[in-house]
Order: structure tokens, then C-alpha cells, then sequence
């Protein structure tokens, strides 16, 4: 089976680039693909423990999005690292940020990392970023 | 004739019925037969090609009602 590294970097809060970021990420998790998925910024608050927050939208299709069944990024993100074996990192520095530690995070992240090793393990990857 | 588990994923958007499929396929045996009911389109294309990549069959699919069947095996 024809395998990718593919490496997705979050940094968004909207709605619609969380989507496409989490579909992303599991959907090539689940073909096979090596997933990374490194978290930051504004996408960074909807993946402490417990946090439930909707996105915003960001524009007319994010409204529409947000009508209809459409797979929460979260469940996606998480279904990537089940089912597929995505490594989801959140980035050091945004925790450093916030004033909290990786142990605050979803169960399903891994260890907070920092851009130098992201880099390293991306550097024969596809690299996409929201 | 091997009786086929249903997956019901009417309703949800695309990934969400391909989710539910590998979910149902990491818990069957090989050799069972699995038929996903969806009412998104794009599934329809989706779920043949990662059935493709990854080594199980695909059986085929069939509208009917505005809802796809959509069969595959587990081979692995």
C-alpha cells in the first residue's frame, strides 16, 4: 500500500479551516497515510480537556456547515489518532502562552512540541496549513 | 448467503460515513461483509477508493431512495 507523510499545521479558530484540517487529517490518516498534525494558536483553546466550544464561522459556508450533521473537527481529530495513528502535538509555545501544560489537553494529543522537531519530521512530508 | 452488518450513516456529511465504516471493520472478522447505508454523495466515490487502498473489497453499490448502499468485505 502507497504510503504519504502528510503534516497539517492548525493554527486557525474558524470553523470552516478546523473542518478541513480535521478531515484532512483523518481521512489520510485512515488511507495509510503518516499523519502529523502539529496544534497552535486560535485552534489551540478547543483542545483543552472538556472544551466543547463551537468554532465561529468564518464566512457564508461555515454558516451552512454549522446547520447541518456534519462531523465535529474534535471527533474527527480523535478518529485520526484511533483509527489511524495520527500523532496530534500541540506546539509548546502556545501552551507556554496560555499558562497551561500539555496535561490539560484532550487525552488523545500527544506531547507538546517544539518547532525544531516539527520541522525535522515534516521535512520529507506534504505540508499543509489552516 | 453471509448475512451483511448495516451501518447506518444516513444523514451524516462526508467523512463522517467512511469513519463509521472503518470503525465497524477494525471490530469485524475477516471475511465478513458490512453494508453501509449513506445519503452523502461523495461517499459513494470515497468509500470504493479507500476499500482499494487499503485491501478489502468492494462489493458495489446501489441507490435506492435517495440512499446508497454501499457493500464491502474485510479481507485483512
Amino acid at each position: 500500500m502507497e504510503s504519504s507523510k502528510i503534516s497539517i499545521v492548525v493554527v486557525s479558530g474558524t470553523l470552516e479551516r478546523l473542518q478541513m484540517a480535521a478531515m484532512m487529517a483523518s481521512v489520510a490518516a485512515v488511507s495509510g497515510n503518516e499523519v502529523h498534525v502539529f496544534l497552535s494558536m486560535n485552534a489551540m483553546p478547543y483542545f483543552v480537556k472538556g472544551d466543547s466550544t463551537p468554532a465561529p464561522a468564518e464566512g457564508p459556508f461555515g454558516t451552512l456547515m454549522a446547520g447541518k450533521k456534519i462531523p465535529p473537527f474534535r471527533t474527527l481529530f480523535e478518529q485520526a489518532v484511533e483509527l489511524g495513528e495520527a500523532k496530534i502535538n500541540p506546539c509548546s509555545m502556545a501552551l507556554d502562552v496560555m499558562g497551561i501544560d500539555g496535561k490539560a489537553l484532550e487525552p488523545y494529543l500527544g506531547e507538546p512540541m517544539g518547532l525544531t522537531k516539527f520541522l525535522r519530521d515534516a521535512r520529507d512530508a506534504q505540508v499543509w496549513t489552516f | 448467503m453471509t448475512e451483511r452488518q448495516v451501518i447506518d450513516a444516513r444523514g451524516s456529511f462526508c467523512p463522517g460515513p467512511l469513519m463509521e465504516l472503518i470503525g465497524w471493520i477494525k471490530m469485524a472478522q475477516v471475511g465478513d461483509e458490512m453494508e453501509l447505508l449513506s445519503t452523502d454523495n461523495g461517499s459513494v466515490a470515497d468509500v470504493p477508493e479507500w476499500v482499494k487502498k487499503v485491501g478489502h473489497e468492494y462489493l458495489g453499490a446501489r441507490e435506492e431512495a435517495g440512499v446508497w448502499h454501499i457493500a464491502v468485505k474485510k479481507l485483512k
